[in-house]
């Protein structure tokens, strides 16, 4: 195994991040640090950048220019990939496959130990340990989210990339959903999900930052605002 | 690796999309041509080894596409890319699963062939096997690396085979020259031959070193 390039303590340290897509910026000049056990929440309107960043942080893109480091690695070197969980836009689910089958693939690519017992407690927390055996094709919006959310989390991973986890979950699936993530606070696992709704995240966020136009706008200091000076903030830097 | 190569074996069996698509057009390919060509011609040895990698060939355009497209489905290969996985074990991955479904298409095609075109046995036609199974190598191997980058562009089902078909132009020749002299009882072992093989190692071990930048964004 690859040594650290540097000892930190820092899960994520990114620094004058920039990524293009056929010349055409996205994100610039973003720099930040996470610590461990922090809950950052990443706020901004459509287009800002949100999904490119945790994309980047998920390893699935490379950064044009700037420094990415996870874990005290460098974001290209495989080992960090074990200790990501990403949820993203899209479930990542075989339709054909049923829910078992999919966590087992997953499970397996990412060496998982114990797999089976692993697989029923990850589909028993998400509500679907009935629909198991059923090919995820039949599955409605809300219970493909559940089921990727298990496999995000399947490998237990210290670092959470959630984009928009909350996006056509019914109530149900939403309090599974800030249990799971209060759970990981409490066990000191690293979340870092973008969202629209301040003042739901705001219950489970150490931390917040607006991006606009491919930059950090805003980040929050120690104390989150409350919800009405989060939408003056979020007013004036988004303008 | 064998993850994923069990995952396709798995999803192929639940769905049987992709073997009995490839057998039905492979199929109708030979009996077109068995249809359309006088019983003399079909009893040369050049035209029954032509009419076996024609098959081969558009069989396996369709078997490399969908194997692509089904992980473009709820976007899974980045779901693959993920993994902790090095992208030179997706590759081999991929290309193994491809080489077992279009080795169960020609296990039932090349028999089929012989017998439509009456060719006479000869102990040479034992080789045949081993031939199918190199141009099978070299085409999964190129096929794979191809469609990873076709897959990611919007006229994919277009530039796959723009793309393809000029560079398998040496395997397909070096093939059907293989064949062809087998199917006549001839010495099938000499250049052509080597170019096959040649043709199969230069792929792979290029599969193997370039996947990694062909799926990165």
């Amino acid at each position: 195994m690859t040594q650290p390039t540097q000892q930190t303590s820092w899960v994520v340290e990114a620094r004058n991040l920039r990524k293009t897509f056929a010349w055409t910026p996205v994100l610039n000049d973003i720099s930040c640090r996470i610590a461990p056990a922090e809950v950052v929440g990443i706020f901004g309107p459509n287009g800002a950048g949100k999904t490119t960043l945790l994309r980047l942080l998920a390893t699935l893109l490379t950064p044009t220019a700037g420094r990415l480091t996870l874990f005290g690695f460098a974001s290209s070197e495989l080992t960090v990939r074990r200790k990501i969980g990403f949820l993203g836009h899209e479930s990542y689910l075989y339709p054909d496959l049923t829910p078992e089958e999919n966590l087992t693939f997953y499970g397996k690519a990412y060496q998982v130990p114990n797999l089976k017992d692993r697989i029923a407690q990850q589909l028993e927390s998400v509500g679907l340990q009935d629909w198991r055996t059923m090919p995820v094709r039949y599955f409605s919006r809300g219970m493909e989210q559940r089921l990727s959310l298990a496999r995000a989390l399947l490998h237990a991973p210290d670092l959470f990339l959630l984009d928009e986890p909350d996006a056509g979950l019914d109530p149900r699936g939403l309090s599974t959903l800030h249990a799971t993530l209060a759970q990981a606070k409490d066990r000191g696992k690293t979340v870092m999900l973008t969202s629209h709704d301040f003042e739901r995240s705001r219950e489970l966020c150490t931390r917040a930052l607006i991006l606009h136009r491919g930059r950090i706008a805003w980040q929050s200091d120690a104390a989150l605002p409350s919800p009405q000076e989060f939408i003056e903030f979020y007013t004036a830097y988004t303008r | 690796m064998w993850a994923i190569l069990w995952k396709d074996l798995l999803l192929e069996l639940r769905t049987k999309e992709r073997v009995s698509s490839l057998l039905v057009l492979a199929l109708l390919i030979i009996l077109v041509f068995v249809f359309a060509l006088t019983p003399e011609q079909l009893h040369q040895p050049a035209f029954g080894s032509a009419l076996l990698w024609v098959a081969l060939v558009f069989a396996g355009m369709l078997s490399i596409q969908r194997a692509f497209i089904l992980e473009q489905e709820r976007n899974c290969f980045a779901g693959l890319l993920l993994c902790p996985i090095d992208p030179g074990q997706v590759f081999f991955a991929k290309f193994l699963s491809n080489v077992c479904f279009l080795a169960i298409v020609e296990a039932v095609v090349a028999p089929l062939t012989l017998a439509l075109l009456g060719l006479p046995f000869s102990v040479s036609l034992l080789g045949l096997p081993l031939v199918l199974l190199c141009g099978i190598v070299g085409f999964s191997a190129l096929g794979t690396l191809c469609a990873a980058i076709a897959v990611r562009t919007r006229a994919r089902e277009i530039i796959l085979p723009l793309m393809l078909l000029p560079l398998l132009v040496p395997l397909f020749i070096a093939a059907v020259n293989v064949t062809g002299a087998l199917l006549a009882g001839e010495v099938w072992t000499g250049t052509w031959f080597r170019i096959l093989i040649a043709f199969d190692v230069i792929f792979v071990v290029t599969g193997w070193l370039a996947f990694g930048f062909v799926v990165q964004e």
